[in-house]
């Protein structure tokens, strides 16, 4: 009886490796014929990217048949330029720029819009005397550049506003060291780096975008419509890879912000954990609001029609492009 | 009582050593503020003394492009002289505004700097390195200030830590006011890291740089360096704490705390200051242990000396207390074993002088006083009982000469009597008698001695010897208390008396004749009619003076009419509730009784008497005599 356990002990381990390559097998098929991608977040490694990067750390593209190169964005890397080029085949846009681009005509498609609430804010000292949008009036405010100015462009003409608008850099310091009177700031980022030089929440005054019915959607991801054309099934693979990247991302929070850790210590980056940390918990707020019942990467034809409504009132579009024509949802989380 | 000496000594022990370790922990800690901020302030000193003098550099930059004119290549042999003149200098900048310098060029920025020991120029500024927006330009440009920037890593430098100094420099037209530029200063802050780093405090105390922003410049925990703030690292510690340490630090506060340090996970005392020109701030952070490990040190000995003395007195307070409690031990058994009635028990030998000798000494005349005392009790008692035996004899001839045999005249028909004497616990002095004078007289007497004892009774065997021999026919009863009285008073030096009544009946008639020596008076208890005290008869007590005269007084007895005699042991016989039987008690009895025999009468109202006393012991005795006239 011992030699017969023995030898069933010994069958053990090689039966679990059989196990184990059965089960890879889809995978490593499809492995000799993956697709080449590359993909371009908006921005350098950060948690508000994390689904992508934990999706490629936990090889979710690989097993979604994709060979994904991710291009690590930054200052010298705009994600529109670089998709608009074709340099790119996905890429993270923020809505309005996602209209505009499109409408200027760079057929650009939406393939799941991730963001659903506006993180953009305005970040001023009590100290200053701004308590409410109207005090604002007057005053030095710094915003930055491009599709950023939008939101509060609309905000001032709300209220009837007229405020010195200084361009602001990636640094907060200007608004720190009191060059200016409101700074914008990224809920996720830049308001948690200002809460990080020793200002406490209560000595700052907040104006979210999304609480002034200005809630524009932020990060989504695009492709250019040939891609999409030629190859969607590439495409609805690359977008249900990254939603089980955020999802896996939210579950596994600490996980996730040891992989992006990672990448910006290896690219030399200031990497503080909580703020990464804190950056992740934000982002999951705007990704999934507690007022949303939408899945995750839907993009309703109403935030669609409402931004673009407010572009072209800026005249930054002159017509609004077709939602149909615009959204080409892979309806990703029906059938996950 | 060792415990509690133990329990107070224990007490100020403890008093003593708190006290101690405070005040030498006071000490300590105010030696360590003292250096530690010291250090702090000489540190602080020493790199704002390289810091201004950088800043003398970038505002003498600033003065020359105010106040002279300038060409590309003049500000480039200036920005080469500022660098190589100012070793700490890494590179010198000054950036125009757009198209300020030069109308067809939006970006001019002249930049030289050190590269591997060679001073190269470069121009600064293009549609990727927009430094309008950089902020050494910006800041210092809406603040109309200059300003140290947050230090930065130099990019691709190889790690060197770098802070920039940038000066606005404007042009003056008309009287007015136009920015044209910032001119810059780069230092390398490497000498800043090393120079921190070299900041030891004991062991491990080490010196640490935040910047404006409360950015970690220097610390000994190189991942922090540049990555946290202060704050960060509160928030990942959930420190409010050290939140606000941070901000008191980067306020441009100065202070001596105790408080954590969460990169090392110790607590300890931080003395910070900041740099004035940066609006920096040096900590130097002692850890706890390390500060106090003198202390420690310090109290362990105080401690042991402590504990050690602290035993040596424990075992004095044991050797003291036993040589004073064992013989106070033996003393106390000794003494029981003398309680309990052992006089002859040994004490202890005494062997000191002390106050337990004394005691010792003391409790050996307590026994020898104690052993007299009852040898002399044991005799006083034995004299005593047998002079209550002797008593007791007395008492029994004194009650034997009372005639004892009822009726004492079984053939005289006209007469019957019956007496009864109850004795008291002592010899009393009641006595009666009664005998016949002649054939026809019968003489009966009842009579009390004053006091009791042993003279009452021979006093009262020597009146009934006298009254016996005095009566003699014809003679009457006042003439015998007369003679009896005198014959008493003679030789009376003990003034004692007795109270007396004497009747003779004459048997034939049932007439009586009586005198009374201050006795009761009888009652008549006929077999009709009322009861009744009999007449008084003038006279006194007997004995107590001579020539006392008695009046004879006379009464009847009709057939079967009784006199009831008695002494006042029987009306004054008393109650547990201290009442009298009285004389009203007795008449009301006496009715019950007014049938009956005489012995009836006697026994009848003994019982009563009995029955109102309840057995309370008596002080005199209770005797009656009654007589019943039988004939006629």
């Amino acid at each position: 009886m011992n030699t017969t356990r023995r030898r069933i002990l010994a069958i053990l381990p090689l039966l679990a490796v059989l196990i184990g390559i059965l089960c890879a097998w889809p995978g490593a098929a499809a492995g000799r014929d993956l697709k080449k991608a590359s993909f371009l977040p908006a921005w350098l490694p950060q948690a508000q990217f994390a689904g992508y990067y934990v999706a490629y750390e936990k090889g979710f593209y690989r097993d979604h048949g994709i060979d994904l190169t991710i291009i690590p964005g930054g200052p010298s890397h705009p994600s529109d330029w670089y998709l608009g080029q074709g340099l790119t085949e996905f890429a993270i846009l923020w809505l309005p720029r996602g209209i505009q681009m499109r409408s200027s005509g760079t057929p650009v498609v939406n393939l799941a819009q991730i963001v659903q609430r506006s993180g953009l804010m305005l970040v001023a000292k009590k100290s200053s005397g701004i308590k409410s949008p109207e005090d604002m009036n007057g005053k030095k405010i710094s915003t930055w550049g491009g599709g950023f100015q939008i939101q509060p462009n609309a905000l001032f003409k709300k209220y009837g506003l007229s405020v010195e608008i200084i361009p602001q850099s990636s640094s907060v310091n200007l608004f720190l060291r009191g060059g200016v009177d409101v700074a914008s700031a990224m809920w996720y980022n830049e308001y948690h780096t200002i809460l990080n030089t020793g200002i406490n929440p209560d000595e700052l005054t907040t104006f979210f975008f999304s609480d002034f019915d200005l809630n524009f959607p932020e990060d989504g991801i695009y492709t250019l419509e040939r891609v999409y054309k030629k190859d969607p099934s590439l495409c609805c693979a690359f977008v249900r890879a990254s939603l089980e990247g955020w999802r896996y991302a939210f579950a596994h929070s600490g996980e996730a912000v040891d992989i992006l850790m990672s990448y910006r210590e290896k690219m030399g980056l200031p990497a503080s954990r909580v703020h990464q940390e804190w950056m992740l918990r934000k982002i999951e707020e705007l990704i999934e609001p507690n007022y949303s019942k939408r899945k995750i990467g839907v993009l309703s034809e109403a935030d669609y029609q409402r931004v673009s409504a407010s572009l072209e009132k800026e005249q930054m579009i002159e017509t609004t492009p077709p939602f149909s024509s615009f959204y080409k949802s892979c309806d990703a989380d029906s059938k996950k | 009582m060792s415990a509690l000496i133990l329990t107070f000594a224990t007490a100020i022990f403890l008093v003593i050593f708190g006290y101690n370790y405070l005040f030498s922990r006071d000490l300590v800690l105010k030696c360590a503020e003292e250096s530690a901020l010291n250090l702090t302030d000489s540190s602080v000193n020493k790199i704002e003394t390289v810091l201004t003098s950088l800043e003398k550099s970038c505002q003498n930059l600033v003065f020359l492009l105010e106040n002279t004119p300038q060409t590309e290549e003049s500000i480039g042999r200036i920005l080469e002289l500022v660098v190589s003149n100012n070793k700490d200098i890494f590179g010198s900048a000054v950036a125009f505004e757009p198209f300020a310098f030069d109308e067809s060029r939006k970006f001019f920025a002249p930049y030289v700097y050190v590269d591997k020991g060679a001073i190269k120029k470069q121009y600064l500024g293009n549609s990727s390195y927009n430094y309008f927006l950089m902020d050494w330009y910006q800041i210092p440009k809406e603040l109309k200030k200059p300003i140290w920037s947050e230090p930065y890593f130099d990019e691709g430098g190889g790690n060197i830590i770098m802070a920039t100094y940038s000066a606005p420099f404007y042009k003056t037209e008309g009287g007015e006011k136009r920015f044209l530029g910032i001119a810059t200063v780069d230092v390398s802050l490497d000498w800043l890291k090393k120079m921190v780093s070299e900041i030891h405090m004991y062991k491990t105390g080490f010196g640490f740089l935040l910047s404006r922003n409360g950015t970690v410049v220097t610390h000994p925990v190189e991942s922090a360096i540049m990555n946290e703030t202060i704050f960060s690292v509160a928030e990942a510690r959930k420190s409010t704490k050290m939140r606000e340490v941070g901000r008191s630090m980067i306020n441009g506060g100065r202070g001596f705390i105790h408080t954590e340090s969460p990169m090392i996970g110790k607590a300890g005392w931080l003395s910070y200051a900041p740099l004035p020109s940066s609006g920096w701030s040096l900590g130097v952070f002692i850890p706890e242990d390390e500060l106090t490990a003198d202390l420690y040190s310090l109290n362990r000995i105080v401690a042991v000396l402590g504990g050690s003395g602290f035993i040596v007195l424990l075992l004095v307070i044991i050797f003291i207390s036993d040589s004073i409690t064992k013989p106070l031990r033996a003393l106390s058994e000794k003494t029981q074993d003398i309680a309990s009635g052992n006089l002859d028990a040994d004490l202890p030998a005494v062997k000191y002088n002390d106050e337990v000798g004394r005691l010792t000494r003391d409790f050996t005349s307590m026994r020898e006083a104690l052993r007299t005392y009852i040898a002399q009790l044991t005799e006083a008692t034995a004299a005593k009982e047998r002079i209550e035996s002797e008593l007791r004899i007395a008492r029994d001839i004194q009650m034997g000469t009372l005639p004892k045999i009822f009726p004492p005249f079984p053939d005289d028909q006209a007469v019957d009597l019956y007496a009864i004497i109850e004795p008291a616990r002592e010899v009393g002095g009641d006595f009666y008698d009664f005998f016949n004078v002649d054939d026809d007289h019968l003489c009966f007497v009842i009579g009390d001695v004053s006091g009791k004892g042993v003279p009452a009774s021979l006093f009262m065997a020597i009146t009934k010897t006298l009254i016996k021999v005095t009566a003699a026919p014809d003679l009457p009863p006042d003439e015998i208390l007369t003679r009896v009285n005198n014959l008493l008073a003679e030789d009376n030096e003990a003034c004692m008396f007795v109270t007396i009544f004497l009747g003779i009946l004459d048997k034939r008639t049932g007439e009586i004749e009586y005198a009374n020596g201050g006795h009761n008076l009888p009652i008549l208890t006929p077999r009709k009619g009322e009861l009744r005290f009999i007449e008084k008869s003038k006279g006194t007590v007997v004995g107590a003076m001579e020539g006392t005269v008695f009046q004879r007084g006379t009464l009847k007895l009709d057939c079967d009419d009784c006199l009831f005699l008695y002494t006042d042991g029987v009306t004054e016989a008393e109650s547990a509730a201290a009442k009298f039987f009285s004389d009203q008690r007795l008449l009301d009895d006496l009715h019950e009784f007014q049938q009956s025999t005489p012995k009836e009468m006697a026994l009848g109202i003994m019982e009563k008497v009995k029955s109102f006393t309840q057995g309370a012991p008596q002080s005199d005795d209770i005797t009656m005599m009654i007589l019943q006239f039988t004939g006629e």
